[in-house]
């Protein structure tokens, strides 16, 4: 589960890094991620593993999509603003997704993966680890992407000072505008790899947008690795803390967690201020 | 001018429920009272201090659990329940702001998230509170003030409401022209300059915490009094905090009026959409305050009160002090 949080957190803490805006709706988005794995499945049968790649080029899309709209209009404005543009819009497309697709909890039935696998004693879903292993392969292409490739360095240099890589020649709108479909692309698999084992209704997409927000904020915002190491450390203390106390409390737990790591670090585990 | 108008919309306020009888009218406005005293509560901290808390619920929530407690278990009047709560809401804010306050920007706002979920599913577990069931406030008849209960008309809430919201605005207008007012901007503007002039900021930023958390659990009693039923689905949520900051923001942020605007312009318009969409099931009244959200944020993201002093601007009238240097800032 860490690394799909961990996913999920990516393409958050990749926007925040570059123009420093906490998109509100990325919990929306990996809900829209998860509806469209369920309808690749219910009218194409394409299982959740082969839709991933479809849900990332549509999730890509929206983030496209909200940066040209949204986004782009809203960049000079004070934070308030940017936070009630993103707010907004997590509103609209929740509620959207009711009035388009109901409120009946949705699954993908018999997907390619299924039954669990034991390791060691301990049994585990095998979609689950599907999703991890998927997760991670995202990752690492994110990671590759954005460290050996020319265009994925301009990002990162665009994320670490926008006038200097401006003057640089770099096209800050473009890199923005790509930041958002990345972003959007990594919360599309996420989104395609729960499908294969969770519940899918308009909602869905709070709990897991809450604990990404805690990811990125531990991790350091903007640095992608730390979100991947940020995303299992939430996953394991979440999964450990079910196991110990009532599972009521696991969330409260791994919030508590960040609120104590800040104390001692308030630019997260990996951040730098 | 300014003041005659002023005294005509007062009168116009005070003398409402006396022409308007029927219930709904009467629950707008007390609606717009209440979340116009909330907003105004968190503009103390978030517009004047700027430290914006996405974690209000919690002050509103203790407040309401502060006073039905204390009247199922020791039958305390909740106008004393009120201030119980109030007081606490302050201490609960203390506690919250110390390690909060270490934080800035968004870091600080996604810490107030964190701790609002934590209380919530601290009470929803809680079953001494009544955890996810909830708690009833025990029905007294007959109507009296004492009771702070009234079930043959709404008359009486309308009044309460409207002195709550007097309070809020009030307290905002006292720190608004106190030393204080001048340190919370200050601290707004530039935090690091504020304290190397000599501004103590953690101290200035826990008391504008304690008043804003305060003032939220006063308005928490009163729901809890109004509807006289609270769960923590309806007190604690993050929705609640959100809802209470884009009622200050869309009226703006950082001018005593704005917060009031912003809710005399959202509630009649949620009301309303709900009224006539709501109730389908298809959520259409709820995705049309997204796209709202969305073009105030696009179009107008001074807010309304930015709206009214372009407008007075155009016409030639003197900004009062207070709006010219709002505008200045």
């Amino acid at each position: 589960m860490g690394l799909v949080y961990a996913l999920v957190a990516a393409g958050l803490s990749l926007i925040f890094g570059l123009m420093e805006l906490v998109n509100f709706a990325h919990g929306e988005f990996l809900m829209l991620a998860m509806y469209v794995a369920f309808f690749a499945w219910s009218l194409a049968r394409l299982d959740p593993v082969v839709s991933a790649p479809v849900a990332a080029v549509a999730l890509g899309g929206v983030g496209w999509l909200t940066y040209h709209g949204l986004i782009r209009r809203v960049l000079g404005a004070p934070m308030l603003a940017q936070i009630f543009a993103t707010f907004g819009l997590a509103v609209f497309l929740r509620n959207g997704a009711q009035f388009a697709f109901g409120v009946d909890f949705l699954t993908v039935k018999d997907p390619w993966l299924a039954g669990r696998v034991s390791v060691a004693g301990l049994f585990i879903g095998l979609p689950q680890v599907g999703a991890s292993v998927a997760a991670l392969a995202a990752f690492l292409a994110l990671y590759l992407f954005l460290s050996r490739t020319e265009t994925g360095l301009a990002l990162t240099a665009t994320a670490q000072d926008r006038q200097a890589a401006s003057l640089m020649g770099i096209d800050t709108e473009r890199m923005f505008a790509l930041g958002w479909v990345i972003g959007g692309a990594c919360v599309g698999v996420a989104g395609a790899l729960l499908a294969m084992f969770f519940y899918i209704y308009p909602d869905v997409g709070g709990p897991f947008a809450l604990l990404a927000y805690v990811t990125v904020a531990l991790g350091g915002f903007g640095n992608v690795p730390g979100t991947l190491a940020a995303g299992v450390i939430v996953g394991l203390v979440e999964a450990l803390a079910g196991l110990l106390i009532p599972p009521a409390f696991k969330y409260s737990v791994v919030f508590v967690l960040y609120l104590v790591v800040v104390l001692w670090r308030p630019q997260g585990l990996f951040g730098r201020f | 001018m300014r003041r005659v108008l002023a005294a005509l919309l007062l009168s116009a306020v005070v003398l409402f429920p006396l022409v308007f009888t029927r219930p709904f009218p009467r629950h707008v406005m007390i609606m717009i009272f209440l979340y116009g005293a909330l907003a105004t509560a968190w503009n103390i901290l978030a517009g004047y201090c700027g430290q914006i808390s996405l974690g209000h619920a919690v002050y509103f929530g203790v407040g309401a659990y502060t006073s039905t407690l204390l009247v199922r278990e020791i039958a305390l009047t909740p106008w004393l329940g009120m201030l119980a709560g109030a007081v606490l809401a302050g201490l609960v804010s203390q506690v919250v702001g110390y390690p909060c306050f270490r934080l800035r920007g968004h870091y600080f706002a996604i810490a107030t998230i964190g701790v609002g979920e934590i209380v919530q599913t601290s009470v929803l577990n809680w079953d001494l509170v009544g955890a996810a069931r909830g708690l009833f406030v025990p029905i007294k008849r007959p109507d009296s003030l004492l009771n702070f209960q009234f079930h043959q008309s709404k008359f009486v809430y309308y009044y309460i409401a409207l002195a709550l919201l007097g309070l809020a605005l009030g307290v905002t207008r006292w720190i608004e022209r106190s030393r204080r007012g001048h340190y919370f901007r200050a601290i707004k503007e530039d935090q690091d300059a504020a304290a190397s002039l000599g501004v103590p900021v953690a101290r200035e930023k826990q008391a504008a915490m304690a008043v804003s958390a305060a003032l939220t659990a006063l308005g928490g009693t009163f729901w809890a009094q109004y509807v006289l039923f609270i769960d923590p689905e309806s007190v604690f949520p993050l929705s609640l905090s959100i809802l209470i900051c884009l009622v200050a923001v869309l009226g703006g942020v950082g001018s005593l009026w704005g917060p009031l605007l912003g809710a005399a312009v959202l509630v009649p318009l949620s009301e309303g959409t709900r009224v006539l969409l709501g109730g389908t099931g298809k959520a259409l009244d709820l995705v049309i305050y997204g796209a709202l959200i969305m073009a105030i944020a696009v179009f107008q993201p001074a807010g309304l009160m930015g709206l009214v002093r372009q407008l007075g601007a155009r016409r030639g009238i003197a900004a009062s002090p207070g709006a010219r240097r709002e505008s200045a800032a």
